[in-house]
């Protein structure tokens, strides 16, 4: 049995900022779906189900959210799952809002990931402390910095590779108009210039707190024929592995390189970097760019931060990552992978504005989560799939 | 849609987890479990999903150390809902339909006595108008309760027989945190507790965790001579709104059992937390008085928040592999009042027997 195509039809997101004090989580939400039925030509009520996702419950301090959103985001009446898979979220909301359609349960989806982190505190909600463990209360960036010094060490590279990372990215963002942070004049010396925070991550080179939803709707193929520019399913995938084991390599995880020889299996690709035009890739923190290039299988292991530094990750290089801006400029965390995998969506759709890169026709969606545990990805084409 | 059954099932529901185990402590046993009743090991699995709570556990990403219960290497095709193990197995049924697994594993887990359970639940509800007057469950589920009754929808002896019903069924199940009916009139007789509520009217406190083993085809004939197949699945939700919902009904309940098909059903285990609950959806999944409702006791007499939902459908699709019904019903409720809800319909026969 294979699954039946499916293809994104409508995108939406919102104006990403710190703070949206001028809407709430249900405008917020309706902010990016409102924009992605319009892209799709489609009201509420052509949807058969709703797919919700979003990243721990203590970032707005609402139990289940969607329960009292349900009416707001036009679920009443129909089927809502709701979708929790910590940073990978937004990407795995999306795959589960796409086998809806693969499956033939349903039509017409529509998929909502959002975070309004300014109701509460990200660095509060991750630090409550839990018994019978030693609290860090170090957030996400003193978790990650020692993955990071030990890629660097591992792989020679050199310590401003990560500043071409947040220099791009940072500049990527100013041709995004949904983007987070607009710094002009982003240069690798002025990331370098910034305060290290865990050392060896730069102020600069972290992603920003925000709030911020995207939307996605996603069809089977006969609905999909009266879009001009859908974007198709290519292939997906989820993969975990356990936070406790001694023989976890969380530089490069085995569910990482898992998931993507599985993925690039499933959509017929055999070079990645040849074969896929750009890709959208989850980097919360700078390093972590040439750190997935390597896991995905763009480069040889030790190899990927020459990628990056040679500029084949530029949007005019060879494989363009985040031309977006990427997390690094826009971090509503619940929302963030479905952004990645809307974002591939909008370059093979060619509607990608001002960071379109010309003749994408293949695109990675990336996310993942945890403590470099949870993974999800999509490939998306702009042709219908033919295996 | 390919053929796909409920194969595996393990429970444990308790007043309160002896000495705070951690939720892998919790699960391992109860994948050994399925694991022996299925003869598999976890290379068997094709997919993973749970089902938990933040807010229950108290803490952000509480499902992310439950993933250490499935073991280390290799990675696992895995995924979360923050909702009941029903919407978990919901969500692993659509994965087998996709045709990119055969098999899966759901489970959840929930401690509801680490803190005031009816208090943490008040963080459910609208968090500009309702959550800062802090309803609690059982205070919402007394309004609900009483609305039907000034309907004249049910009334007190209605609730009792319920609860009197479900006790003394609780006595043939080992898992049950309350057993031991008595009579519909000594029931009446004890006080009230949010009245018209009585504490017997109310679901116990209950932690909790269960797995579901569900597999296709021929999967699932290789582990069950009568496996349980799954013949109709839905789940819909309500506006939450308390203050313009019609209490005495559930419509996202109607529109799941329209969906999936309740006609023929023999046995119906109903997620009914409150008494009144069962009656309003006996109603809405249109069960007539020949159904056998809640053989296990139902939640009156265990409830373990975010599991209590798929046991009602384990324990309905035992009763396909133990050959004592042909054709049962499982139903989940979450939110408020029965705000959303799930119907899973099974069968004995793949294509629903006679039907």
């Amino acid at each position: 049995m294979t699954k039946q195509p499916a293809a994104v039809i409508g995108i939406g997101q919102t104006h990403h900022r710190a703070k949206r004090e001028d809407v709430s989580m249900a405008g917020l939400c309706r902010e990016a779906i409102d924009r992605a039925l319009e892209d799709a030509g489609m009201t509420l009520d052509d949807i058969d189900a709703i797919v919700v996702g979003k990243a721990p419950d203590l970032f707005e301090g609402v139990m289940m959210p969607e329960l009292f959103l349900a009416e707001s985001l036009g679920a009443a009446g129909k089927p809502l799952l709701r979708v929790h898979t910590a940073g990978s979220v937004g990407g795995s909301t999306s795959i589960v809002a796409a086998s809806l359609v693969q499956s033939g349960v349903h039509r017409k989806v529509l998929t909502v990931a959002y975070e309004k982190q300014s109701e509460s505190n990200a660095m509060w909600a991750l630090s409550v402390p839990v018994p019978f463990s030693m609290p860090v209360h170090a957030g996400a960036g003193g978790y990650f910095a020692p993955h990071v010094r030990s890629y660097i060490r591992r792989s020679g590279a050199p310590e401003h590779i990560g500043a071409i990372v947040a220099a791009k990215d940072r500049t990527n963002a100013l041709k995004n108009p949904y983007a987070h942070l607009r710094n002009p004049d982003t240069t690798v010396e002025s990331v370098l210039a910034s305060q290290v925070l865990w050392d060896p991550i730069r102020y600069d080179e972290t992603c920003p707190s925000s709030d911020g939803a995207c939307a996605m709707v996603i069809v089977d193929e006969a609905t999909a024929a009266s879009s001009p520019n859908p974007a198709w399913v290519h292939g997906t995938v989820m993969r975990s592995e356990a936070t406790s084991a001694a023989e976890r390599d969380q530089v490069n995880p085995q569910a990482s390189r898992d998931a993507a020889a599985y993925l690039w299996k499933q959509a017929g690709i055999t070079d990645p970097r040849r074969e896929i035009d750009a890709a959208e890739i989850y980097v919360p923190f700078s390093w972590f760019e040439p750190m997935w290039l390597e896991s995905l299988g763009f480069a040889e292991s030790g190899e990927g931060w020459k990628l990056t530094e040679s500029g084949a990750t530029a949007m005019d290089g060879e494989i363009p990552v985040n031309s977006s801006g990427g997390v690094l400029s826009s971090n509503p965390i619940g929302a963030s992978g479905m952004l990645r995998f809307a974002e591939a969506a909008l370059q093979v759709r060619g509607l990608a504005g001002e960071h379109q890169i010309d003749g994408a026709r293949r695109t990675l969606g990336h996310a993942y989560g945890g403590g470099s545990q949870f993974f999800a990805m999509w490939v998306v084409g702009s042709d219908k799939p033919s295996h | 849609m390919r053929d796909v059954a409920v194969v595996g099932f393990a429970q444990r529901q308790m007043e309160e987890f002896d000495g705070s185990p951690t939720c892998v402590e919790l699960l391992v046993p109860l994948f050994a479990e399925c694991y022996e009743q299925t003869g598999w090991t976890r290379q068997d699995i094709g997919f993973w999903c749970s089902g938990s709570s933040d807010y229950l556990a108290g803490r952000s990403f509480s499902f992310v150390q439950a993933v250490d219960a499935i073991g280390v290497m290799p990675p696992v095709n895995e995924s979360h809902v923050e909702m009941d193990l029903a919407w978990a197995m919901y969500e692993a049924w659509v994965k087998i339909q996709t045709g990119e697994v055969d098999t899966a594993l759901v489970y959840a887990f929930g401690k509801s006595s680490a803190g005031q359970l009816r208090r943490t639940l008040a963080l459910q509800l609208d968090p500009y108008t309702m959550t800062p007057l802090w309803p609690d469950t059982v205070s919402l589920a007394g309004l609900q309760a009483r609305a039907g009754i000034d309907a004249g929808a049910w009334d007190e002896r209605a609730m009792a027989e319920v609860a009197q019903r479900s006790l003394t069924d609780a006595e043939d199940n080992e898992h049950a945190l309350r057993r031991g009916g008595s009579s519909v009139e000594e029931l009446l007789a004890r006080p009230m507790y949010a009245d018209p509520l009585r504490k017997h009217d109310c679901a116990p406190v209950t932690d909790g965790a269960a797995a579901i083993v569900l597999a296709a085809g021929d999967r699932a004939r290789e582990v069950r001579e009568r496996p349980a197949w799954i013949t109709g699945i839905a789940h819909s939700i309500d506006p939450m709104s308390m203050g313009t919902r019609d209490l005495t009904r559930a419509p996202s309940a109607q529109r799941a059992a329209v969906a999936a098909g309740t006609a023929g059903v023999e046995v119906a285990e109903l997620h009914a937390p409150f008494s009144h609950q069962e009656l309003v959806l006996r109603r809405e999944l249109g069960l007539g008085d020949d159904v056998r409702v809640n053989p296990s006791g139902g939640a009156l007499v265990g409830n373990p928040l975010f599991s209590a939902g798929g046991i009602r459908v384990g324990e309905a699709a035992r009763r396909i592999w133990d050959g004592t019904a042909s054709r049962t019903l499982g139903h989940a409720t979450s939110g408020p009042a029965l705000q959303q809800n799930l119907v899973c319909v099974m069968d004995a026969s793949t294509n629903g027997g006679s039907r």
